[in-house]
C-alpha cells in the first residue's frame, strides 16, 4: 500500500500516466505507431510526427508554466502573439509584397524583429499584470482579441507567402540531418530554461512569488519584477513558436497561426500536474503534458474529428483536471471517505 | 464627511467619463461626417438595432463581474445559440417558439454548469469559462460546419417587424417624410436592461450580489449564502446570454461557426468602460449600455469612413479597454493612498 501511495504522490505521476494512456490507445488502434522508417535520409513515422508537431506547444507550455507559477493566472494571448510574430517576420522578409521568391531583407532581421515583437507583447502583458495589478486573464484578453487584428493589419488582410527554400528549414529538416529542426529548437529552449531556473535562484523566486507575492516582497524579492519577467519570457516563447508555425507553411496566415493554442498550452500546464493557482511547478511535467496533448490531437484527427470540433473534447478534459485539482473537490471526496469509514466503525461496534 | 464624498466620486467618476466620452464621440462624428447624414436620428437608433444582443449580454456580464467573476464564454454561446436556432428550424423543421425555448434552456444549462464549477468547486472563473468558450464553439462546429441561413417565416417576421416612432423623422430627396424605426429586438433589450437595473438596485438578491463582490468574507459573516448567490448570478448570466444570442440572431438570421468571435471582449469592454470594477462590488448596467453605445459609435465611424478595415473596431475596443483598466487601477491606487493617509 505504502509503495503505491509513494508512486501516486510523485509529482510527475499524473502527466506520465496520461501520456502512457494516450500512447497505449494509439498502439492498440495503430500497431505501427512506434515504427520509424527512413525515407530520403529523413525519419518518418507517427511518433516522429507527434514529436515534431508538438514543438510549438512545448515551447508555449514552457512560457505558460512560468506565468502560471509566478502569477497564478494564465496568458491567453499566446496564440495571437504567435500570429503577430509570424506576420511581422513575413512582412519584413517580403518587404511588403504578397508573394516573394527571394528575401527583400536579411533573414536574420526578420527573425530578430519577430522575437522582439513577441517580447514587446510580453512586456505589455507584464506591465498590466505586474505594475497595474490587473487580473492576468483580463490583461491578456486585450491582446487575445486585438492581436489577430494587428496581424491582419500587418499582412493587409492577405496571406503573405515566402517561397524561399531556407525559410522552410525551421519547420522542416535541415539537409543531412534526419530529425526535424523543431526538435532541436525545443531541446535548446527547454534546456536553457531549465538550467537558468535550476542553476540560479530564479526558479525558487518564481515559486515563492507565486505562493505568496506579498510575503516574498517583504523578504526582499522584487515580486512585480519577477512576474513581469515571466510574462516577457512567455511573449518570447510565443514569438519563437510563431516563427516555427510560419515556417511550416512558409507563409503568414494571420487567422490560423496559433489558433486555439492558448487552450492547449493551459491544458499542457494543468496536465503536467501544475496547480493553475500558482506556486510550485515542474517544467518537465508541462513538457510531458504538451506531448500528451499532441498525441491526443493526432489520435482524435485519426478518428476523423475535425479541427473545429477538437476544442470540445479538450475543454472537457480541462474541466475534469481542474476540478480534480480543486481543494473543494478534494474536501468533498474526503468527506465521503470519512463517512464511509465512520459507517464501518459503527458496524464493528455493533 | 469629506472622505465619504471622495469615495462616492471615485465610483461615479468612471461612469461620468464614459457618458461624456460617448457624447463627445457622437458630436465629433456629426461634425466629421456632416455631409453623410451622421446626425440623423436613425443613425442613433441603428446603434441600438445592431447592438441589441450585446446590450443584453453586457448586462449579464455586468452581473457576473459585480460578483467578482467573469465570463468569456459569451461569444461562443451566442454562436451556439444562433447555430442551434438555425439548425432546429431549417434542418429539423421545428417551429420558432419551441426552438427559442430550447435555446433558452441551453443558456441556462451553461449558466448552471459554469456557476457550479465557479461557486462550489472554487475554480477560477476564467479557466471555467475559457473551457466553456472552446466547448461551445466546438459544439457549434459539430452541429454544422457550414453556414445555415434562417428562412423560417415566423422567425423572419419577428426579425423584420419595423416599429416606427412618431417623431424625429427626416424628409428625403423625394419629399417623403421618413420616420425613424426600431426592431422589436431593441425594445426587448431595453426592457431587459430596465428589469436588470431594478433587480440590481432594489431587490434583496441584487444587493446581495454587490455584497458578495465587495467583500466575500464580510458577506459570508453577514449570513449571506455566498455560493448560492454566485451560482444564481451565473445562471442569470447564462439565461441573459441566450436571450442576447437570440436577439443577435434576429439581426443576422443565420448560424455559422465563426459567428460572434471576439464578442466576449466587446461585452467585457462595455462593462469595464461603463464603470464596472474588475475586482467586483461596483458596477451598473446603465454604464454598460453606454459602453455598448461607444463600441457601436466606433463601428459606425468605421463604416462611414469607408476605407478602414473592420479589424480596427477590435483594435480600438482593445485599446479603450486597456485605457479604462489602467484608469481603474490608478483610481484604486489613489483610493488606497487616501485611506492610508486618513
Amino acid at each position: 500500500m505504502n509503495k503505491i501511495k509513494k508512486i501516486t504522490s510523485y509529482e510527475l505521476f499524473l502527466p506520465i500516466m496520461c501520456f502512457i494512456l494516450v500512447l497505449l490507445i494509439n498502439v492498440i488502434k495503430t500497431p505501427t505507431f512506434f515504427e520509424v522508417s527512413i525515407k530520403n535520409g529523413v525519419f518518418y513515422g507517427y511518433i516522429i510526427d507527434v514529436i515534431n508537431r508538438a514543438s510549438e506547444l512545448v515551447i508555449l507550455a514552457v512560457g505558460m508554466t512560468l506565468v502560471v507559477a509566478s502569477s497564478g493566472g494564465t496568458d491567453i494571448s499566446v496564440g495571437a502573439v504567435m500570429s503577430v510574430a509570424a506576420a511581422l517576420c513575413c512582412y519584413i522578409l517580403a518587404g511588403g509584397q504578397q508573394t516573394i521568391n527571394a528575401y527583400q531583407n536579411p533573414y536574420v532581421l526578420g527573425i530578430l524583429l519577430a522575437l522582439v515583437v513577441g517580447v514587446v507583447c510580453g512586456c505589455f502583458n507584464g506591465f498590466l499584470v505586474a505594475k497595474m495589478k490587473i487580473q492576468p486573464m483580463v490583461a491578456t484578453l486585450i491582446l487575445f482579441t486585438a492581436g489577430r487584428g494587428i496581424a491582419q493589419l500587418i499582412t493587409k488582410g492577405q496571406i503573405t507567402y515566402i517561397r524561399v527554400e531556407n525559410y522552410k528549414l525551421l519547420g522542416a529538416n535541415i539537409p543531412g540531418i534526419p530529425l526535424p529542426t523543431t526538435i532541436f529548437v525545443v531541446v535548446i529552449v527547454v534546456l536553457i530554461t531549465n538550467i537558468v531556473l535550476k542553476k540560479t535562484a530564479l526558479g525558487l523566486y518564481i515559486q515563492s512569488v507565486g505562493i505568496n507575492a506579498k510575503a516574498s516582497r517583504l523578504v526582499g524579492l522584487k515580486s512585480s519584477r519577477i512576474i513581469f519577467l515571466t510574462y516577457v519570457f512567455c511573449g518570447l516563447c510565443a514569438g519563437i513558436a510563431g516563427l516555427m508555425a510560419s515556417s511550416r507553411i512558409y507563409s503568414a496566415d494571420a487567422n490560423n497561426i496559433g489558433l486555439n493554442m492558448e487552450l492547449d498550452a493551459i491544458l499542457a500546464v494543468a496536465l503536467g500536474g501544475n496547480s493553475l493557482s500558482g506556486g510550485k511547478f515542474t517544467l518537465l511535467g508541462s513538457v510531458i503534458g504538451a506531448y500528451t496533448i499532441q498525441a491526443l490531437t493526432t489520435t482524435l484527427y485519426a478518428m476523423s474529428v475535425s479541427a473545429d470540433q477538437l476544442p470540445v473534447y479538450k475543454a472537457i478534459v480541462v474541466v475534469i483536471i481542474v476540478s480534480l485539482q480543486s481543494k473543494e473537490f478534494k474536501k468533498i471526496v474526503r468527506g465521503l471517505k470519512d463517512k464511509k469509514a465512520d459507517g464501518r466503525k459503527e458496524e464493528q461496534v455493533a | 464627511m469629506e472622505k465619504k464624498k471622495l469615495k462616492l466620486n471615485g465610483n461615479t467618476y468612471l461612469l461620468f467619463i464614459t457618458v461624456l466620452l460617448f457624447i463627445v464621440m457622437y458630436i465629433a462624428g456629426i461634425i466629421i461626417f456632416h455631409g453623410k447624414g451622421f446626425g440623423r436620428f436613425q443613425v442613433l437608433l441603428n446603434l441600438f438595432i445592431s447592438n441589441a444582443g450585446l446590450i443584453v449580454i453586457a448586462a449579464g456580464m455586468t452581473i457576473v463581474m459585480i460578483t467578482g467573476g467573469i465570463d468569456i464564454s459569451v461569444g461562443s454561446v451566442v454562436a451556439l445559440v444562433c447555430m442551434l436556432l438555425a439548425w432546429m428550424m431549417e434542418n429539423k423543421g421545428m417551429d420558432a417558439i419551441p426552438a427559442l425555448m430550447i435555446v433558452l434552456v441551453v443558456g441556462l444549462i451553461f449558466g448552471v454548469v459554469q456557476g457550479f464549477l465557479v461557486a462550489y468547486l472554487k475554480i477560477q472563473p476564467f479557466i471555467v469559462t475559457l473551457a466553456g468558450m472552446f466547448f461551445a464553439r466546438g459544439l457549434t462546429a459539430i452541429i454544422s460546419q457550414e453556414m445555415i441561413s434562417i428562412k423560417n417565416e415566423v422567425f423572419l417576421s419577428w426579425a423584420n417587424a419595423k416599429i416606427y416612432l412618431p417623431f424625429g423623422g427626416t424628409v428625403n430627396k423625394k419629399g417623403v417624410m421618413l420616420y425613424p424605426y426600431v426592431y422589436p429586438s431593441v425594445i426587448i433589450a431595453l426592457l431587459i436592461l430596465i428589469i436588470v437595473f431594478i433587480m440590481l438596485k432594489y431587490t434583496k438578491f441584487g444587493r446581495s450580489i454587490y455584497a458578495v463582490g465587495g467583500n466575500e468574507q464580510s458577506a459570508l459573516l453577514m449570513g449571506l449564502n455566498v455560493k448560492t448567490i454566485k451560482l444564481k448570478a451565473y445562471i442569470l448570466n447564462g439565461f441573459l446570454c441566450s436571450i442576447g444570442g437570440f436577439l443577435f440572431c434576429l439581426n443576422t438570421s443565420a448560424g455559422f461557426v465563426e459567428q460572434a468571435k471576439g464578442f466576449e471582449m466587446e461585452a467585457i469592454a462595455s462593462s469595464v468602460i461603463g464603470g464596472t470594477l474588475l475586482t467586483g462590488g461596483v458596477g451598473n448596467v446603465i454604464g454598460s449600455l453606454f459602453g455598448v453605445l461607444i463600441k457601436g459609435t466606433i463601428e459606425t465611424f468605421i463604416t462611414f469612413q469607408g476605407t478602414l478595415s473592420s479589424w480596427w473596431t477590435k483594435i480600438t475596443i482593445a485599446a479603450l479597454l486597456a485605457f479604462f483598466i489602467i484608469l481603474q487601477s490608478l483610481f484604486a491606487k489613489a483610493k488606497e493612498k487616501v485611506n492610508k493617509v486618513s
